[in-house]
């Protein structure tokens, strides 16, 4: 067998079904190898980076590992901020890429580049294939490493004379055996037991968990621990879903753009159990003053993550899914007490709000909330990055795990729509809803062809306001609001130092571009509301139309996210909004 | 407490394992001393002794990325243990043009060799602790030192 047929066979072997690529020279083996192959279909992004992002898309719906296959030079770079985003969500993917042949590496040759190198540095670790022979241990370890302890992304570039050269008596390994990586998945039993005590003990215990109960398809042992201890919980963007929003005792997301009740709790509480999170900076604030009056717990798969950001008192390494039940069998059933008052009292004084009016402009909050409504509890929403990430992450009301999919540690623009399709490949008859801005729709906009030729049914949601709309939030509210390049409409003919958008900005194009002719001239429906009438009526027709459609809502340029806590400043810091 | 540990990496013997931890130290700011890689006896491992220095709350930090890397087998910071053999290997040429005796004592004091002589310098090899490298610079330095090579530091432990 050849390099690419044992390449697709193991893809095979390891349960893969769907590819999503682009091919090139030096890939043109594994593309004849695989335009032949009848169990697995192959999806041709308009992009490497949409490839990437697809398979992304992919893992997170499925929970199973994402496939990408590109060419080398352009095509692998290409793939390097989809690999970054799925490092940083600890996001289990595969990126293949080709290479030049083995007797050209290091020569300059034509389209060759370092991938080895650039990989390292945003995967959970790569690999260079240098003979065929050391093929199928590294097909089998890669999806191994992919999978496993803190999933993560795995590149592999394949040389194209690896690819090309014959292997006589290959056999798929069945087993990995690696010496140096054995992921921890029981907690230690001693400090399963102390954090039952604290528990116990503690007044005010507040859970906080991340996307690791997700990763760990812990939903279910979270739920029995919830309703054996009545401890409130805030969810960060990564965990959203893994606790129905309409829990008496979820207090929302926590940080920058968290509840108000999510993050007094924090400061409140006096036992924080941390679980599947890293406390990222969006989350913690200033970290001096973070949970000031609590024992933290950490509970963390990856023992990196424990003490990295915030001085922990009981570490335990271990996956969420053991741990917590473990944890459930040695805490004591606790009733609510006042402290669930307390935060209940929070969640009904500082609830998220909107003022929409029927004769204003549209509020994107609005349209958020009607597609919450018009959603069903496994509709999978995708977003993109920025000020819509935000509002979808507060008025969508997330039900089940991997229902909420957005790139949350890198921030990529451009990521939903890819991630969509692939969401919608692994899932052809759920709905599946990209809501994305006006900035981050243009970063991939290509692969609307993709969606187009291979009728994926993605509902695209474009909220429009036509501002890079986080970064104009940050300039309007600290930096003097000079909009520094922020409208996606600025140009030639505008004045000099703008301070923001008036009426006569809309003349001569109210559309630019005009996305409902872009959907169109990729042979995908297009779809405008202006007006709050609209919303309802185009969001129905949308999500009721078979196949891909587009759905831009103009919406009010200068609303905020609110709440927020300013960069750097304590969670109990935070503003509620405008007036 | 901010100071110098020596951190022992056992890794896979794998291509680019290397590159790998250096690329890992330099992406988190970490600030590498000296860094040797060599193979052992067993042809499949591979050990690389790393001198960083920081807090031990960052040298925490440093041990617990390096052992999340894949290749990573064992991480030991021998730092704070008594039982390890540690030695460091040192060149040094030395103005030779005066003092001479008093050089050649130095020498013999540290055990030292002298590996080449030339009308203007001597050149000496030794090796030793660590502490005994830093101390042959201390107190040659007033007779002149051209220049120097020192080979990081390796170690063994004693059982």
């Amino acid at each position: 067998m050849t390099g690419a047929e044992i390449l697709i066979d193991a893809l095979k072997k390891e349960g893969v079904n769907v590819i999503f690529g682009y091919p090139g020279g030096a890939v043109i083996p594994i593309f004849d190898v695989l335009f032949k192959e009848k169990d697995i279909k192959f999806i041709l992004t308009r992009h490497e980076q949409g490839a990437t992002h697809a398979a992304d898309g992919y893992a997170r719906a499925t929970g199973k590992v994402g496939v990408c296959i590109v060419t080398s030079g352009p095509g692998a770079t290409n793939t390097i901020t989809g690999i970054a985003n799925a490092k940083l969500d600890s996001v289990p993917i595969v990126v293949i890429s080709g290479q030049v042949s083995t007797n050209y590496i290091g020569t300059d040759a034509f389209q060759e580049t370092d991938m080895d190198g650039l990989a390292r540095s945003v995967c959970k670790h790569n690999y260079l294939v240098q003979k065929v022979e050391d093929l199928p241990q590294v097909i089998k370890k890669a999806f191994y490493i992919a999978r496993s302890g803190r999933p993560g992304p795995v590149s592999i570039d394949l040389p194209k004379d690896v690819t090309t050269s014959s292997l006589k008596n290959y056999t798929y390994p069945e087993t990995v055996d690696m010496l140096g990586y054995k992921p921890t998945l029981n907690g230690n039993a001693r400090q399963i037991e102390k954090l039952a005590i604290y528990i116990d003990n503690a007044e005010k215990p507040l859970l906080y968990t991340g996307g690791g109960i997700i990763t760990a398809g812990a939903a279910e042992e979270l739920d029995k621990f919830l309703k054996k201890t009545n401890i409130p919980i805030v969810v960060t963007l990564m965990g959203l879903g893994s606790v129905p929003s309409d829990n008496k005792l979820f207090l929302g997301m926590p940080g920058m753009h968290g509840t108000v009740s999510a993050n007094y709790a924090i400061m409140e509480c006096d036992l924080l159990i941390a679980i599947g999170n890293r406390f990222d900076d969006r989350v913690t604030g200033n970290k001096q003053t973070f949970a000031k009056n609590a024992k933290i717990a950490h509970v963390d798969i990856d023992p990196a993550e424990i003490g990295k950001n915030i001085k922990t008192h009981i570490p335990i390494v271990g996956d969420a899914k053991n741990v917590l039940a473990d944890l459930y069998k040695k805490v004591k059933p606790r009733e609510p007490n006042e402290w669930n008052e307390v935060t209940e009292e929070w969640k009904k004084n500082y609830p998220l709000k909107y003022n929409q009016s029927e004769n204003s402009e549209i509020l994107p909050q609005y349209v958020i909330d009607r597609i919450s409504h018009l959603s069903k509890d496994d509709t999978i929403i995708v977003t993109d990055v920025g000020q819509h990430q935000m509002w979808c992450a507060l008025f969508y009301k997330q039900m089940k795990p991997r229902t909420f999919l957005s790139s949350g540690g890198l921030g990529t623009m451009g990521f939903g729509l890819p991630a969509a399709m692939g969401a919608s490949i692994a899932f052809p008859d759920r709905t599946v809803i990209n809501i994305s801005g006006d900035g981050g729709i243009q970063m991939n906009i290509q692969e609307l062809a993709t969606c187009s030729v291979n009728k994926i049914p993605v509902k695209i949601v474009v909220i429009n306001n036509s501002f890079l709309g986080m970064v104009r939030q940050w300039q309007d509210l600290f930096w003097n609001k000079n909009y520094a390049f922020t409208c996606l409409k600025q140009g030639p003919g505008c004045p000099d130092k703008c301070k923001g958008p008036t009426e006569k900005c809309e003349s001569g194009r109210p559309y630019f571009p005009d996305l409902v002719k872009v959907a169109e001239a990729n042979g995908i429906k297009g779809l405008r509301a202006t007006k709050v009438s609209e919303v309802d009526a185009v969001l129905q027709e949308g999500i009721n139309t078979d196949g891909p459609v587009l759905m831009e809502f103009m919406v009010k340029k200068t609303e905020n996210v609110y709440p927020m806590v300013p960069p750097g400043k304590s969670l109990d810091e935070i503003i509620m909004g405008e007036e | 407490m901010e100071g110098k540990h020596t951190i022992i990496i056992t890794v896979a013997n794998h291509i680019g394992v290397l590159a790998r931890i250096s690329g890992l130290l330099s992406s988190r700011g970490y600030n590498i001393e000296s860094i040797i890689g060599a193979p052992t006896e067993n042809p499949d491992i591979y050990k690389i002794h790393l001198v960083v220095k920081g807090t031990d709350e960052r040298i925490e930090q440093v041990k617990k990325q390096l052992n999340k890397l894949i290749d990573t087998i064992k991480v030991v910071d021998i730092s704070h243990s008594q039982n390890y053999i540690v030695r460091e290997f040192i060149l040094i040429k030395v103005n030779a043009t005066k003092n001479l005796s008093e050089i050649f004592q130095l020498i013999n004091v540290f055990r030292a060799k002298i590996v080449d002589v030339t009308k203007s310098h001597l050149t000496i090899d030794l090796s030793g602790p660590p502490r005994k490298i830093e101390r042959f610079i201390e107190l040659l330095t007033p007779y002149g030192i051209k220049e120097f090579v020192r080979s990081g530091e390796v170690a063994l432990k004693e059982t």
